[in-house]
């Protein structure tokens, strides 16, 4: 059944939290589908919005194993991209997240939020996020992925946010098992993977071309 | 009955992803800036599992009580008509949203942004910056008073104008539900020339129309639209059984 998300029916019960509920503790008694809103593109102008100063800090300054991924972002012409958005989201160092969402629980890592949120800014044209890296989590299929982070790219241009991963070229044994890396081609996983720096790590990422990034559906 | 199963490990929520039929497209020919930006190839399948049914928790401490009234800025008063702006966050089962934040901005009645790169030859307004916050309310609702944004012309095409139209960006509670979107005005006369607007399936444009309600007009202060806004919802089968085979 779709309803027109703009004539839906009024809200009379808060809303229950999702892990363990079932279909009868919803405050319809039926299944609902409503359309989803449609995406649309930030714009140019993301900054006067979407900007926060505490946006770089997924782990907070001066935290013990604080480390920097950078990374730059080209388009179809090897251009860098100067006004896109990136977010992460990870696990903290013990795979856990610090959201209720988590069927194990929320967990509570000192100094770390999980969450980043940073502008392409010239110059240099790269974003950084300050974070810990994420331990590894269960994949649900009986294994553990690889340390991963996701990320989310969001520009003019993109009528969606497009979706990715960032792996670490130094856990090579972990990659090798990751559910997720084991099902792309080999010359393709490459575009996921960064590289050890001095503070942490290093990705680019491709919207278009020759090494193009291989970006997911969620 | 628990979000865990022995066999799997976990039990995990799968996000309903709408239909490509009503889904806007990453990139869009007529948009021109979509040409080198959007991606090319398919995009591969990733299965959710915890860092796609996760999301942070961005609360209240983001939000000051006068980010809901975008009108008084600066110690003043912003020029244009005082619209107020409400609707419900609700996921495609029609369960509310609660205590999510809502991040907005738009351009002011001239159809300017306070922005370097917006260079539209019409005034900036000094009670204006264009941005606001909210988080909705245990029920999943929210409001905000803005002042109506102009139309502004973009470039993209000779005489390319954007229709008015407010920038919406939620968060919801999986990263898999994020989502940034516009919201337009009824009746836009702007609508059939804009590209952005018509890369949304013609099916599912309407969902980003806000519709005027009289009801909730101000007396002798602002006129009121209403938009709710659906982020996707999970599928339940998943919890009908313990042993269904679906794994996270
Ligand atoms: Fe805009």
């Amino acid at each position: 059944m779709t309803i027109d998300p703009l004539d839906v029916p009024d809200v009379t019960e808060p809303y229950q939290p999702l892990p363990g509920r079932s279909r009868s503790t919803g405050f319809l008694t039926e299944p609902l589908r409503l359309g989803t809103s449609p995406s649309a593109t930030v714009g140019p102008y993301l900054a006067i919005g979407l900007t926060w100063p505490d946006g770089t800090w997924a782990a907070d300054e001066g935290v013990e194993g604080g480390i920097w991924v950078r990374g730059r972002i080209f388009d179809g012409a090897d251009q860098v991209v100067p006004d896109a958005m990136v977010e992460t989201w990870q696990a903290d160092p013990d795979g856990g997240f610090p959201s209720p969402e988590d069927p194990r629980g929320a967990s509570s890592y000192p100094g770390f939020r999980g969450y980043s949120r940073v502008a392409t800014a010239q110059p240099p044209g790269e974003f950084a996020v300050h974070t810990l890296k994420p331990g590894r989590v269960p994949d649900g299929e009986g294994g553990l992925q690889a340390p991963h982070i996701d990320v989310s790219i969001f520009a003019r241009g993109l009528l969606d946010r497009v979706v990715t991963r960032i792996y670490f070229a130094d856990e090579a044994e972990a990659n090798a098992e990751d559910v997720v890396l084991r099902g792309l081609p080999e010359d393709r996983r490459a575009t996921l993977v960064a590289e050890p720096t001095q503070d942490g790590y290093r990705l680019d990422i491709h919207l278009q071309g020759e090494h193009e990034t291989v970006f997911f559906a969620v | 009955m628990t979000g865990t199963t022995p066999a799997s490990g976990l039990h995990l929520p799968r996000y309903l992803r709408e239909p490509d039929v009503t889904r806007t497209p990453v990139g869009f020919p007529d948009y021109r800036s979509t040409g080198l930006r959007a991606p090319l190839r398919t995009p591969v399948d990733l299965p959710h599992r915890l860092t796609e049914i996760t999301g942070p928790v961005l609360g209240e401490d983001r939000v000051k009580p006068e980010d809901a009234d975008l009108t008084l800025r600066n110690g003043g008063e912003a020029v244009g008509q005082r619209i107020l702006v409400y609707g419900r966050v609700l996921d495609s089962d029609g369960r509310p949203v609660p205590d999510a934040l809502v991040e907005v901005w738009q351009a002011n009645a001239g159809g300017r942004y306070r922005h370097v790169v917006d260079v539209f030859p019409a005034p900036l307004d000094p009670h204006f910056d264009g941005l606001g916050r909210v988080m909705t309310d245990s029920l999943g609702r929210y409001e905000f008073m803005t002042i109506k944004p102009g139309a502004y012309p973009w470039g993209n095409h000779h005489n390319a104008w954007r229709p008015a139209h407010i920038h919406f960006s939620l968060f919801g509670r999986a990263f898999t539900q994020r989502l940034v979107t516009q919201m337009y005005f009824p009746d836009d006369p702007l609508f059939g020339q804009d590209p952005i607007f018509n890369s949304i399936p013609a099916a599912a444009r309407h969902r980003a129309i806000s519709q005027f309600r009289l009801e909730r007009t101000v007396d002798n202060w602002a006129l009121a639209f209403e938009w709710n806004i659906v982020l996707r919802g999970a599928d339940q089968t998943p919890f009908e059984t313990e042993d269904d085979g679906d794994v996270a």
